[in-house]
């Protein structure tokens, strides 16, 4: 029995130092400004915590994560518009209570597929059904097909590619290149305000612990250790009598929906949703990540988000030109050198050390007490 | 349509061939319950493609792979192990990354759905058939050893652990004691004699001495056909057989 009580002790660590550094220290020491940054950086989180379930657990490297960040983003970003079309709002149109986009591409009625997302209880269920969907027919296409490891990788990437062309294609629908901006209220609460970016930084916190958690309990229970079987001997696992590709449809299904949740996450925080943010070269800045934070690692990813984020905004500010060398010689090198990550890092050179500062520290007090007694 | 047999696996005329090049040729083979058989050959006389065909890892191109009567030709290679065929291959196949605890609870036949992955319980019944099974593997006292550290004999031993946990009613091992050293042959065999019980097991085997040990029958492969099938000592007589496999 205690050493359950010191296991379960051992695994609350890393969620009560998340905690404190996301709920407690960064909104105590950052000012408005960074703490938005933190929390747009925390929703790309979210997709990296997707790419440990499915790329370091079940081996299945997606590069085109960004997609189901873009439809998660997007159908917020529906929502926001079309609160913010109202018809008084937008009275200057020629025509009234449609997105601005729409009636610059002389769009005259709002289109069908964007009725729905007047309702926020319907946008809240396609952030999370959309994804699902989608990557339930991809992941059976592909993986029913045993198409997997590299091939599946370019294929993801080339969904990716499809998405923010059709994306940018169909300017009338989807506000093209530009995306859609000028996002205002969120059911009448203005989401603009440094106030309102606070609140929403919390939530966006409070989601994040909650998904950490729950992939958590996925990577305990026994489809976890199924996961690294498949990618330690997929043929093996088929001859446990298990049925492989309903497996690697799963996780897949639920990186996209992890993914979906984040992309929703950043159009509140960011104010805006774009194709720049869904393409190919977002969505391999998203592997890499979660391969920077360690993809055996849920919490390393969480970290991987934030401190190649915060890279790249301190370094592109500096020396724009330069940003993607650097990202690309990083990922590099973390891939040879570093191969789990931050999280290995911490793991292997930074825990046991503390360790043995500790051990160091009590050994002398039970000598004493062995004295005294 | 084949007739019903009362064999527990019955090949008819099966036919496999890759690229014009018949791996398998109008092979027929009937396996009884509770037989221990034993397939031996040359190399290439398609022995392995024989066990892939049984389980599904490769499709026939002709002919009918029954067992109890049930047809396997177009069912999926899970499908097939839940049927009760259980399959070992030529070089360890275990899970490196997991414990052999893990090994074993990955092959224990339930919660083999997504759902049922995801709400799969450690039981005592589990915990005990996993002890039961470690024990008889000699392996009980490595259970939460990583596989990837067990000697060659021992992740042999794993797998065949394995397989014992899916109680499969027709088990098939691919030369079980390659790499072994003696002792470790010696315990297989005692092993494999302990484990055959009640149920019918198709080995492939070189091992002439451990191929006596173990078998009911035995049935000599050659260019994808049956070139002899009996008992060991008939088999070794047939002159036919001296000449492709046996030697001398």
């Amino acid at each position: 029995m205690p050493a359950v009580v010191s296991s379960f002790r051992r695994d609350l660590v890393p969620y009560v130092l998340v905690i404190a550094l996301l709920a407690v220290i960064f909104p105590l020491f950052l000012d408005n400004f960074r703490l938005n940054l933190v929390g747009k950086y925390l929703s790309f989180s979210f997709v990296a915590l997707g790419l440990v379930l499915c790329w370091g657990y079940c081996g299945v490297l997606s590069l085109g994560q960004g997609l189901f960040f873009g439809l998660g983003g997007y159908c917020m970003a529906m929502f926001l518009k079309l609160e913010a079309s109202s018809p008084e709002a937008t009275k200057i149109q020629s025509t009234p209570g449609i997105p601005d986009f729409m009636d610059w591409n002389q769009i005259t009625a709002l289109p069908m597929g964007w009725e729905p997302f007047h309702s926020l209880a319907f946008t809240v269920g396609a952030i999370i059904l959309v994804p699902a969907v989608f990557s339930l027919v991809v992941g059976a296409a592909m993986f029913k097909r045993r198409v997997g490891g590299v091939y599946f990788a370019i294929i993801t990437q080339a969904l990716a590619a499809v998405a923010t062309i059709l994306i940018i294609g169909q300017q009338g629908f989807t506000g093209g290149v530009n995306g859609i901006t000028d996002l205002r209220t969120l059911h009448g609460w203005d989401i603009r305000p440094d106030a309102s970016k606070v609140v929403l930084y919390f939530v966006g916190v409070g989601l994040l612990i909650g998904c950490i958690a729950l992939s958590q309990a996925v990577l305990r229970s026994k489809l976890g250790r199924i996961l690294v079987a498949i990618r330690d001997k997929e043929e093996r696992v088929r001859f446990s009598g298990y049925d492989v590709a309903n497996f690697k449809i799963f996780v897949f299904c639920f990186a996209a929906v992890l993914s979906s949740i984040g992309g929703a996450m950043f159009t509140l925080q960011v104010g805006f949703m774009s194709p720049s943010i869904i393409g190919i070269v977002p969505s391999i800045e998203m592997v890499i990540f979660c391969a920077l934070g360690g993809r055996l690692s849920l919490f390393g990813a969480v970290l991987g988000a934030l401190v190649v984020n915060a890279a790249k905004t301190a370094f592109s500010e500096a020396f724009p030109q330069l940003w993607l060398f650097a990202m690309g010689g990083l990922f590099i090198a973390v891939v040879l050198f570093f191969p789990r990550g931050l999280a290995g890092l911490l793991a292997e050179h930074v825990i046991p050390r503390l360790r043995q500062l500790r051990e160091k520290r009590t050994a002398p007090a039970i000598a004493t007490k062995e004295v005294t007694e | 349509m084949a007739s019903e047999t009362d064999f527990l696996l019955a090949l008819e005329s099966v036919t496999v061939s890759f690229d014009g090049f018949k791996a398998v040729n109008d092979l027929t083979l009937y396996v009884n319950k509770n037989e221990i058989r034993v397939i031996i050959g040359p190399n290439g006389a398609g022995k392995t493609t024989v066990l892939d065909l049984i389980c599904g890892r490769t499709k026939v191109s002709d002919g009918s792979i029954r067992f109890n009567n049930k047809e396997l030709t177009d069912l999926r290679e899970h499908e097939i192990v839940r049927l009760g065929i259980g399959r070992k291959f030529q070089n360890p196949s275990i899970y490196e990354d997991l414990t052999v605890f893990e090994n074993l609870e990955i092959s224990f036949p339930r919660g083999r759905t997504v759902f049922g992955a995801l709400t799969f319980r450690r039981t005592p019944e589990v915990k005990q058939r996993i002890q039961e099974v470690a024990d008889m593997v000699f392996l009980s006292s490595h259970l939460h050893r990583q596989a990837e550290t067990l000697s060659h004999g021992q992740k042999q031993w794993l797998e065949i652990g394995m397989l014992l946990i899916q109680d499969p009613e027709l088990l098939m091992l691919d030369e079980p004691v390659a790499g072994m050293s003696v002792a470790e042959r010696a315990q297989t065999a005692e092993l494999l004699n302990r484990i055959t019980q009640n149920r019918a097991v198709l080995v492939i085997e070189h091992d002439m001495k451990f191929v006596e040990s173990i078998a009911d029958k035995v049935t000599v492969l050659h260019q994808g056909k049956v070139l002899a099938e009996g008992s060991m000592a008939a088999v070794q007589d047939d002159a036919r057989v001296k000449e492709v496999y046996l030697g001398h």
